[in-house]
């Protein structure tokens, strides 16, 4: 049982920072039905600068702010100087154009960073708390209680702001909403500078637990990715739930089954839901049968 | 032009080799002419069928580690091998892209990814066959009591399976099946509307190039006498995708010319390290955004020659 807490307890917390990549696939993907192959680096990338910023010896809060403000910036310039001026391609289009974006920033964060595993002190010690025989690390609750918060506070930016009611609108209907007066280029942007922050969040949540280099995107991106599908590409509680099913089962399999093979669960689970629930656990109307 | 243009590249493939200096560039041409077949195959899915592959390294893969494992450990003929490999790689295909191609989205995109991820990462563990992450090396191949060593001989080889290849996917696209690619690229609706079954084209076009790939895979694995995992990675699959873009979508020499420029990049680049990753994050950008047709079709656009 004290067995069975443990590998709940590192999978939530993983699953938690799945989640956060998952939000930022959804939203861009509900804003322009793109997905966003430089996710992950946007989790990278907050994780780099972190370490960065603090080893230059910048206070915590500060290191915190421009951690998640450069990728956020990075998402924008993602977003005004490729998607825009490709404005019109077929999706197959967008979706490369973001591949090349991702190894982009991957390759110059390692020419800048180097190829090196850099760490970071935990934000509250290393003191485990031991709960029912096993020990939760003080970063999980970070993580999670971070997660919660910003997943209470996205739910109350999409449903109570202006801007928030605007982006869903123009998920909804991008020419609908561009004629009651949303100005939908401005959604976009909006869009990606978020997704970007929620990465980065999550990159600097986990990077304690984790470690981060430059190359640590890919597999969170994609995992977050596969976090997205499993709840149901486009919804926002989907991909909650999706990230915390994703990562308590990776942390199951590689307890009880193969550690070794922890890395194809994610994968493998995005076989079962496409060939037995293409929704995904959430989704409505996202695939149409043809 | 376009009758011509079959004669013009055996001529070049038989001229080559005067202008190889050394074995460097025999290695080099021989290089273009493997990614040239794979991409070959790949833009039929991405230029025809509108599907993105991210896995097709991993189909490689599987040829690549058909033919070093089932002659080594259980005493195959490496040619039984490479068509066991090329058997398997297809069936995998045929079983995973079913299912898909009755939804409608880009969902093979994210299939292709986790089945090259996986591939790749079983290639890593199964250390007992395949030597784990440093690789194995591959038996050489032998067909009828002779074995075919050297960049000279293998040069001759893959520029015959790359006339093979042109020939094959041109004939293709002037067939039934082709003009059914044909239509399905114009408009999906149009073709369905005059009776074409977009999911098993889709399909059969999918299984195709992931049997080319693979037995590229073979072919590349005994011609380099070792293989790592590294074959198998994410990261060859974008490469190749990168090739498709850059040569331009649904042309056959859009494939070559793509080929040929990305296998010799990352040769200049080669002593810039990291600086390969950034080129080909910005090729990808550059040609999607400026040139989203890629470099044959605008030119044969621009000179009034269409394909």
């Amino acid at each position: 049982m004290a067995q069975f807490l443990q590998f709940l307890f590192s999978g939530v917390t993983v699953g938690a920072g799945y989640a956060l990549a998952a939000l930022g696939f959804t939203l861009i993907y509900n804003a322009s039905n793109v997905i966003n192959f430089a996710q992950g680096e946007f989790i990278m990338l907050g994780g780099v600068v972190m370490v960065f910023f603090m080893h230059t010896g910048l206070p915590l809060p500060l290191a915190l702010a421009l951690a998640i403000a450069l990728p956020a910036g990075v998402g924008i310039l993602i977003e005004k100087l490729a998607i825009q001026p490709a404005k019109g391609a077929d999706v197959v289009s967008l979706i490369i154009i973001t591949i090349g974006a991702s190894l982009l920033i991957r390759g110059l964060v390692q020419i800048w960073f180097g190829k090196g595993t850099h760490g970071l002190e935990p934000f509250s010690g290393h003191a485990p708390i031991s709960v029912g025989g096993a020990s939760l690390q003080p970063q999980s609750l970070w993580v999670l209680g971070v997660t919660a918060l910003v997943v209470v506070a996205l739910w109350l930016f999409f449903s109570r702001t202006v801007i928030g009611k605007a982006i869903r609108a123009t998920s909804c209907n991008p020419l609908a909403a561009q004629l009651v007066g949303i100005d939908t280029q401005r959604v976009l942007l909006i869009s990606y500078a978020l997704s970007a922050a929620l990465g980065a969040v999550g990159g600097i949540l986990l990077t304690p637990l984790t470690m981060t280099s430059y190359d640590v995107g890919i597999m969170l991106g994609l995992k977050g990715f596969v976090a997205a599908v499993v709840g149901g590409l486009g919804s926002g509680l989907g991909a909650v739930i999706g990230g915390l099913l994703v990562g308590v089962i990776e942390a199951m399999s590689a307890g009880y089954l193969s550690s070794a093979y922890k890395d194809a669960v994610p994968f493998a689970l995005i076989f079962v839901i496409l060939f037995f629930m293409p929704r995904g656990l959430m989704g409505a109307k996202v695939t149409e049968r043809v | 032009m376009k009758r011509l243009a079959m004669p013009l590249l055996a001529l070049t493939l038989l001229l080559l080799p005067l202008l190889l200096p050394n074995s460097y560039y025999y290695d080099l041409a021989i290089r273009m002419a493997i990614n040239a077949v794979i991409v070959l195959g790949l833009n039929l899915l991405i230029g025809f069928a509108g599907q993105i592959s991210l896995g097709h390294a991993g189909f490689f893969g599987i040829g690549a580690y058909a033919s070093a494992v089932l002659p080594t450990h259980f005493g195959w003929h490496p040619l039984a091998a490479l068509v066991a490999g090329a058997l398997a790689t297809a069936l995998l295909a045929a079983l995973v892209a079913k299912p898909i191609f009755r939804l409608h989205g880009h969902y093979l995109a994210m299939a292709t990814l986790g089945l090259g991820i996986i591939i790749a990462i079983v290639i890593r563990n199964e250390g007992m066959y395949t030597g784990g992450p440093d690789g194995m090396p591959v038996p050489p191949l032998e067909i009828l009591g002779y074995e075919i060593t050297g960049e000279r001989n293998w040069y001759w080889v893959f520029a015959a399976n790359l006339l093979l290849s042109v020939w094959l996917c041109r004939n293709l696209m002037d067939s039934p099946f082709g003009r059914a690619l044909r239509a399905l690229h114009g408009s999906e609706v149009a073709a369905q509307v005059v009776g074409v079954d977009l999911a098993r084209y889709k399909m059969a076009i999918f299984v195709f190039s992931a049997f080319f790939a693979s037995i590229m895979g073979s072919l590349t694995a005994h011609y380099i006498g070792f293989v790592t995992p590294n074959v198998a990675d994410f990261f060859h699959s974008i490469e190749l995708v990168t090739m498709v873009v850059v040569g331009g979508m649904a042309s056959v020499f859009g494939s070559l010319i793509g080929a040929v420029l990305l296998t010799a990049l990352p040769q200049a680049l080669v002593s810039f390290d990291g600086w390969e990753t950034v080129a080909f994050g910005a090729i990808l950008m550059l040609f999607m955004i400026f040139l989203p047709r890629g470099l044959v079709p605008t030119l044969a656009a621009r000179f009034g020659r269409g394909e």
